[in-house]
């Protein structure tokens, strides 16, 4: 039994690590003003606390049962593949349906590019409502 | 570089048939000594000998792990600072990189990075839209570490 404790060691702590971040993640999402800012708490501590109970997870299993399971490598692998594209794809669509930045905002290059082709875009939705 | 892996290959193949030993190890055994001829004859190919590709991989693989780890501890210190005095914004950053997967990829490092989201790619590839949550003393830290993701996916793709 008291072998086995030093091998329980890492797993434990890699879990605990990714559980802190993963309610660290959620804290942000309540206290952060918008959702832009919301989402950067979401895309990156959530992203980093899947990697690290997943890992915990595989260590847990190749070390206690020597089960060395690949699927887990590749959940992560699918998790930080699709986690900045959909953070991404969340913010884009915010911003081109108009949500207001947070009022301390103090920069906003983006609308002045918005804004020259906007034309084009509203072409876009009209074509695609057809 | 895939012609390189596939001439490879290839030659740990020849190497199995030469032995007349089918398993792994001489499998293994062919590889190595395939990379060898191809380090020797690489100056008749058209791109870089391609173990230097796979280790700028790797090192990209590496900085992109420190920087998601720096970037995490970061967001923590933001999240619970007792008052939120941050100053989000976006702002406009030209990329010299051309291909699409190029883009794809250091805009997926951006996103995973401190403090910093990509919102939008013009329609030229040239510019991304990046929010940034904290405008003020991260814009021109955020410039340096893109200017060495730049170089790396740079490394990686030439």
């Amino acid at each position: 039994m008291n072998a086995n404790i030093p091998s329980e060691v890492l797993p434990i702590l890699l879990i605990l690590i990714g559980t802190i971040f993963s309610l660290l993640s959620a804290i942000g999402l309540v206290r952060l003003p918008d959702v832009y800012t919301r989402s950067h708490a979401a895309s990156k501590s959530t992203t980093l606390g899947v990697l690290f109970i997943l890992v915990g997870t595989f260590l847990f299993f190749l070390l206690e049962e020597h089960y060395f399971s690949i699927r887990l490598f590749l959940g992560i692998f699918f998790v930080f593949l699709t986690a900045p594209v959909a953070a991404h794809v969340l913010v884009r669509s915010a911003y081109r349906s108009n949500v207001a930045l947070a009022e301390e905002s103090v920069q906003d290059d983006l609308k002045d590019f918005i804004h020259t082709d906007s034309k084009k875009t509203k072409d876009a939705e009209v074509n695609n409502t057809d | 570089m895939a012609f390189q892996i596939l001439l490879n290959v290839f030659l740990a193949f020849i190497w199995m048939f030469i032995k007349v030993s089918f398993d792994v190890s001489s499998f293994i055994k062919g590889y190595f000594f395939g990379l060898i001829i191809i380090f020797v004859f690489r100056r008749f190919f058209g791109s870089r000998f391609y173990l230097a590709k796979i280790i700028a991989a790797l090192k990209l693989l590496l900085l992109f792990l420190k920087e998601l780890i720096l970037s995490n501890i970061a967001v923590l210190k933001m999240v619970l600072k007792p008052k939120l005095d941050m100053q989000p914004g976006i702002f406009a950053y030209r990329t010299m990189l051309t291909k699409d997967w190029q883009i794809t990829l250091l805009s997926n490092l951006i996103t995973l990075t401190p403090g910093t989201l990509v919102i939008d790619v013009s329609d030229d590839n040239q510019t991304l839209y990046i929010h940034a949550i904290d405008i003020a003393d991260v814009d021109e830290a955020v410039k340096s570490i893109k200017h060495t993701f730049e170089k790396a996916i740079l490394e990686v793709s030439q």
